[in-house]
């Protein structure tokens, strides 16, 4: 069957192109204020453009109110309840974004002479600082964009390490819960992926990475909690196994906001952990973006990280900050410049706002929360369809299974998510981790009310009550939102991915 | 302290009854007390907004910033105005606060936006196919790079030395875990040496890597250098700077397979060098090897137009190991402000915009070559940035001497270029006005008086 | 998408792939199971003609909105020729598994290997 083709689309569907119209502008540029000479004597003509870019040609009033009603179309974490799991979507306080855009920040250029960015550099050190002392390791590097960005700086570490020591290793161990940027990764990072199993309680198959851990392995990478959202009580087992082979042992900090000052990765025996900044440190997240991912290691890795390094430097005027480029056995960069340094005002802000303390709490009421609505979603009428799929207390995250929901009421996990878009709430993440069948992962954070772990309950229940008595509303929902269920494979067998002009 | 938790005493009593445990210990159970902290946090105490706000204000003032000094400064990210309106979108929390649009019936705006983001690269590059954007300007080298070597597995690639040190030095980095060689290109006259890149080509390279402009600023001859490169079947990528597209031949149209670059100067912030964006643009036939996201038009079930993330299984999520790329968190919200800014720009604006640069960069390389003792590093055209030489002076103390007049002289192309260790980088900006350039040649002209004053010649060179 | 069929005179392969031979040459494609485990084909990632395939092992790989399958090789032999209809239409491979959704065509390498597979029944009993 194929959909009608869209035609006039209607006001509020059309493009930015579309709106453009022969000679509307927004910019007017500054005058031009020295002697005019002919382009051709700038720049040979076979060099210059013949025809420009089409882009759109708007009025200001056009492009903010074409803009403003398209963010309309979204859905945002400041206005309704987010539990996105393993995103970690807590707010976002606004205090970040006024000093994020102070101008000695936002207008810094990041060559700047080292002497005229020490507020910057004093800034990045001190977040070094507080991160390696969260992490339970010495040394941090703030560069990477992301976390995916931060693991390929954690396996390149490793490989780096490894043929400092003369060994060529060719496999890195990573558990089947794992987030597809893991293996990912591994790839990218010239190595070879091997799964190893997850055990009933839902950690780390022991006996299976006993069995995988050879000499060939250069690292095991893991979240703990895991992405089931529990913590594995094995790990310092799990890194005796690991450290027994020479291997590295690499902590994907996805799941950082159970354990903020209640225990440490570099504690549980990792040597190398990645940070999202963009998840347990509010770094809006952009609308997928920006993030930053950076990583703490222990002092057998320190030699390898990326240059530059930010490092503190006390003579008979004080102290002062300089950029490191001189790392002989640095891995080298991983980008341009030194990191998403708007990213790490907002985080160092975050950190300075609560302290010791208050990140403590922060995680705990995280790990409340959690347990909090997984016990209203263990009462009858939900659990029977959606159990939860291991049965223990959680950490800040939970996996429930739309399996018998699917059996029973005829709806999977993907017509309750787009239900639930009707009553306001974003769906938690859906069809991860791939172990659980038809798997719904959930995590509040610390920053929702009683109340709306309460409400985001009851609906699930009233969704479920509902497709009992018809699973049809469920299974052609969402109908409030601006548009309804989308054909994606249209979208991908035909990619229009730009517009045609 | 600030925690933005709202749980009371009597909250949490509810909810430990409701959970069925005594204390918040409990739920921390599975933690093995060995493994406990233990201890609060080495960190200072918690502190109120007020006081949070003073501190960052007091650190943001001990940077010199473009706000506070004639900035000349660019090699890779530059001054440029940031309209207002920018300001105001990108902080509406409709697009500051959700996640990756994975629920595309209430994501129509950040997919829609990222779709026309995607037109907006595809025009100013003249390739067909763009993705919603990449971390950042070297990094998106390095994944050019990752596509070449999925595609053709040749063990080598040439990256020529007018490429910003970063991006080869990301490429480098990169390049040693998935396993290819990098190797340089030199430069003649300040622009890539087409013999010497014609004698290192051979059927195993991968890929041939240039900037546009170069990082000295030359504009190169990008169309000759392709067809080059191309005739052993190497994949030609280009890192543009955006803004010169205005004026200069977009890659597409001169052979190039991968457009990438760095999009700070399209509507974004210095920020100390982040966040930005990078833009990742190729030849139609790499569409399904591309890295990051990508929006694509469809229709709903009521046959409305409507955006979804397209072409999923070239992610990490779905095929894993065999991921296509890493990239999970793209630079959405900067993206943003990068389709607002070629948006408010306009067909016109970013031509005219171009032309403004080529005029006053013309301007100020004439008015600085003219001082005695400054000479141009190469003769090439340009378009915004420019390399001078400062023979037999300590580039160093002079640009130290300008900063104390509030002028920020450029680039000390030492840090990274041995060669030109007596070489000054400078880049303009529409910021920057006759007036500005003006009293930047009178400046540049006194500190080398003094300097050469001060020291006998050839010290420091 | 049609109904359930495994069709009489095909050899199945357990990791759902048919062979319809014709003396020196065979037919390979994706059986009914496979493509409604995979959901709506959008895309076919053909091997090159003259490309060896191994029995067992993957020559091509099938995609679903939001998942990718390898196309494992019921026998082994030399690629003679693809399916191109399949570039434009890949939901051929949904509507007509055993007909206008066929992948390649292989010279075979070795006819015993023709031994090892499976009649529709066996292969349906495997499908339990």
């Amino acid at each position: 069957m194929t959909p009608a083709a869209p035609t006039a689309p209607a006001d509020d569907q059309r493009t930015i192109y579309e709106r453009s119209q022969p000679g509307r502008r927004a910019f007017v540029a500054p005058a031009l204020d020295v002697p005019a000479r002919p382009l051709d004597e700038l720049l040979p003509a076979r060099l210059r453009r013949s025809a420009p870019a089409r882009l759109p040609e708007v009025s200001e009033p056009e492009l903010v109110r074409h803009y403003h009603r398209l963010s309309k179309r979204n859905f945002d974490l400041d206005t309704g309840f987010y539990p996105l799991g393993s995103c970690t979507m807590k707010h976002n306080p606004k205090l970040h974004e006024r000093v994020a855009a102070l101008p000695g920040n936002a207008r810094l250029h990041p060559l700047q002479d080292e002497r005229r960015a020490q507020g910057a550099l004093e800034l990045m050190w001190n977040l070094q600082e507080a991160l390696g002392e969260i992490a339970g390791l010495p040394h941090v590097s703030l560069q990477p964009s992301a976390g995916s960005h931060g693991e390929l700086a954690g396996v390149l570490l490793t490989r780096a390490y490894h043929e400092d020591r003369g060994e060529h290793r060719t496999k890195v161990l990573t558990p089947d819960t794992a987030h597809g940027t893991n293996p990912a990764t591994v790839t990218m990072a010239g190595y070879e992926v091997v799964k190893v199993g997850t055990n009933a309680d839902g950690g780390v198959d022991v006996d299976d990475l006993r069995a995988k851990a050879d000499e060939q392995v250069a690292c095991l990478m893991l979240t703990n909690p895991s992405t089931l959202g529990l913590f594995d009580p094995n790990i310092a087992e799990i890194a005796e196994i690991v450290h027994g082979v020479g291997a590295t042992l690499y902590y994907d900090g996805a799941n950082l906001n159970a354990i903020m000052g209640i225990t440490r990765p570099g504690d549980m025996g990792f040597d190398i952990v990645h940070f999202n900044l963009h998840k347990s440190f509010t770094q809006p997240h952009g609308g997928g973006g920006p993030g930053a991912g950076p990583i703490a290691v222990s002092e057998r890795i320190e030699p390898y990280l990326p240059r530059p390094q930010v490092i503190r430097r006390e003579d008979d005027e004080g102290a002062a900050f300089l950029l490191d480029e001189e790392r002989p056995k640095s891995i080298g960069k991983l980008r341009g410049f030194q990191g998403n340094y708007g990213v790490f005002v907002r985080s160092y802000a975050y950190i300075r706002s609560l302290g010791a303390e208050g990140l403590r709490e922060a995680s705990e009421v995280a790990v409340l929360n959690a347990n909090y609505l997984l016990a209203l979603l263990k009462r009858a009428g939900v659990a029977e369809y959606l159990p939860v799929a291991y049965d223990r207390l959680c950490m800040h995250e939970f996996v429930l299974s739309g399996a018998p929901m699917k059996r029973e009421l005829g709806i999977r996990t993907l017509d309750l998510a787009k239900r639930l878009l009707d009553f306001g709430v974003h769906p938690p993440t859906v069809y991860f981790p791939l172990l659980v069948d038809e798997a719904l992962l959930i995590e509040p954070t610390e920053t929702e009310t009683k109340e709306t772990l309460e409400r985001f309950a009851e609906i699930v229940a009233a969704i479920l009550r509902e497709a009992a008595e018809d699973p049809e509303i469920a299974r052609n929902a969402p109908y409030s939102t601006p548009v309804r269920r989308l054909d994606e494979a249209r979208a991908a067998k035909q990619p229009v991915i730009r517009q045609p002009l | 302290m600030s925690t933005y938790t709202s749980a009371t005493d009597a909250d949490r009593r509810a909810m430990l009854d409701a959970i069925g445990v005594a204390s918040v210990e409990e739920l921390f159970a599975d933690v093995p007390a060995a493994l406990r902290l233990g201890r609060p946090l080495a960190l200072p105490a918690g502190m109120a907004e007020q006081e949070v706000y003073e501190h960052l204000k007091e650190l943001a003032g001990r940077n010199v910033s473009c706000e506070d000094e004639i900035s000349f400064l660019g090699a890779g990210m530059y001054d440029h105005y940031v309209p207002s309106l920018i300001d105001t979108l990108t902080s509406r929390s409709e697009f500051l606060t959700p996640y990756t649009p994975y629920q595309p019936e209430i994501s129509q705006g950040g997919l829609q936006v990222m779709f026309e983001y995607q037109t907006a690269i595809s025009e100013l590059t003249g390739l067909p196919v763009s993705n919603a954007s990449v971390y950042e300007g070297p990094s998106a080298v390095g994944a050019a790079a990752y596509l070449a070597k999925l595609t053709n597995g040749r063990p080598r690639v040439l990256a020529s030395r007018g490429v910003h040190p970063h991006s080869r030095e990301t490429l480098t980095t990169l390049a040693r875990g998935y396993g290819q060689t990098v190797e340089e290109v030199p430069l003649r006259d300040g622009a890539t040496d087409l013999e010497a890149l014609t004698a290192a080509l051979s059927d195993d390279v991968s890929a041939v890597v240039l900037q546009q402009p170069n990082f000295l600023g030359a504009v190169e001859d990008v169309a000759a250098l392709t067809a080059a490169a191309k005739a052993v079947g190497a994949i030609v990528i280009c890192a543009c700077d955006p803004i010169p597209l205005g004026v200069l031949e977009p890659p597409g149209a001169q052979g190039v397979d991968i457009a990438v670059g760095e999009g700070q100067t399209l509507g974004n912030r210095l920020d100390f060098g982040g966040p930005s964006f990078g833009f990742f643009a190729a030849a139609q036939e790499h569409i399904r090897k591309l890295p990051g996201r990508i929006a694509g038009e469809t229709v709903d079930v009521d046959g409305k137009r409507g955006f979804v993330l397209t072409l999923q299984t070239r992610e990490q999520h779905i095929r894993r190991e065999k991921a296509t790329s890493n990239i999970c968190t793209a630079q959405a919200l900067n993206a943003l402000a990068g389709v607002v800014y070629l948006g408010w720009l306009g067909r016109q604006g970013l031509v005219e915009l171009g032309e403004l640069l080529l005029q006053r960069t013309a301007y100020a390389r004439e008015a600085l070559c003219a001082i005695e003792g400054v000479e141009p590093l190469h003769e090439q055209p340009v378009v915004r940035e420019f390399a001078l030489r400062l023979p037999g002076v300590d580039v160093d103390a002079v640009v130290e001497r300008l900063a104390a007049e509030g002028i920020n002289a450029g680039y000390r192309l030492g840090r990274t270029y041995p060669e030109h260790a007596d070489g000054l980088l400078v880049a303009l900006t529409e910021r920057r006005t006759r007036a500005q350039i003006d009293r930047f040649a009178e400046a540049l002209a006194g500190a080398l008086a003094a300097e050469r004053g001060a020291a006998p010649a050839g010290v420091g060179a | 998408m049609a109904d359930a069929s495994y069709p009489d005179g095909l050899l199945y392969h357990p990791e759902h792939d048919w062979a319809q031979i014709d003396g020196e040459t065979a037919t390979f494609g994706i059986t009914w199971f496979a493509q409604d485990a995979l959901g709506e084909v959008v895309f076919f990632d053909p091997p090159q003609v003259g490309v060896q395939v191994t029995q067992g092992e993957s020559y091509a790989e099938v995609e679903s909105v939001k998942a990718v399958s390898d196309v494992i090789a019921p026998l082994s032999g030399e690629i003679v020729e693809v399916n191109a209809d399949l570039a434009d239409a890949p939901e051929r491979i949904n509507d007509d598994p055993y007909g206008e959704g066929w992948m390649v065509k292989v010279k075979l390498a070795d006819a015993g290997e023709q031994q090892g597979l499976m009649d529709a029944a066996a292969y349906q009993a495997q499908l339990g």
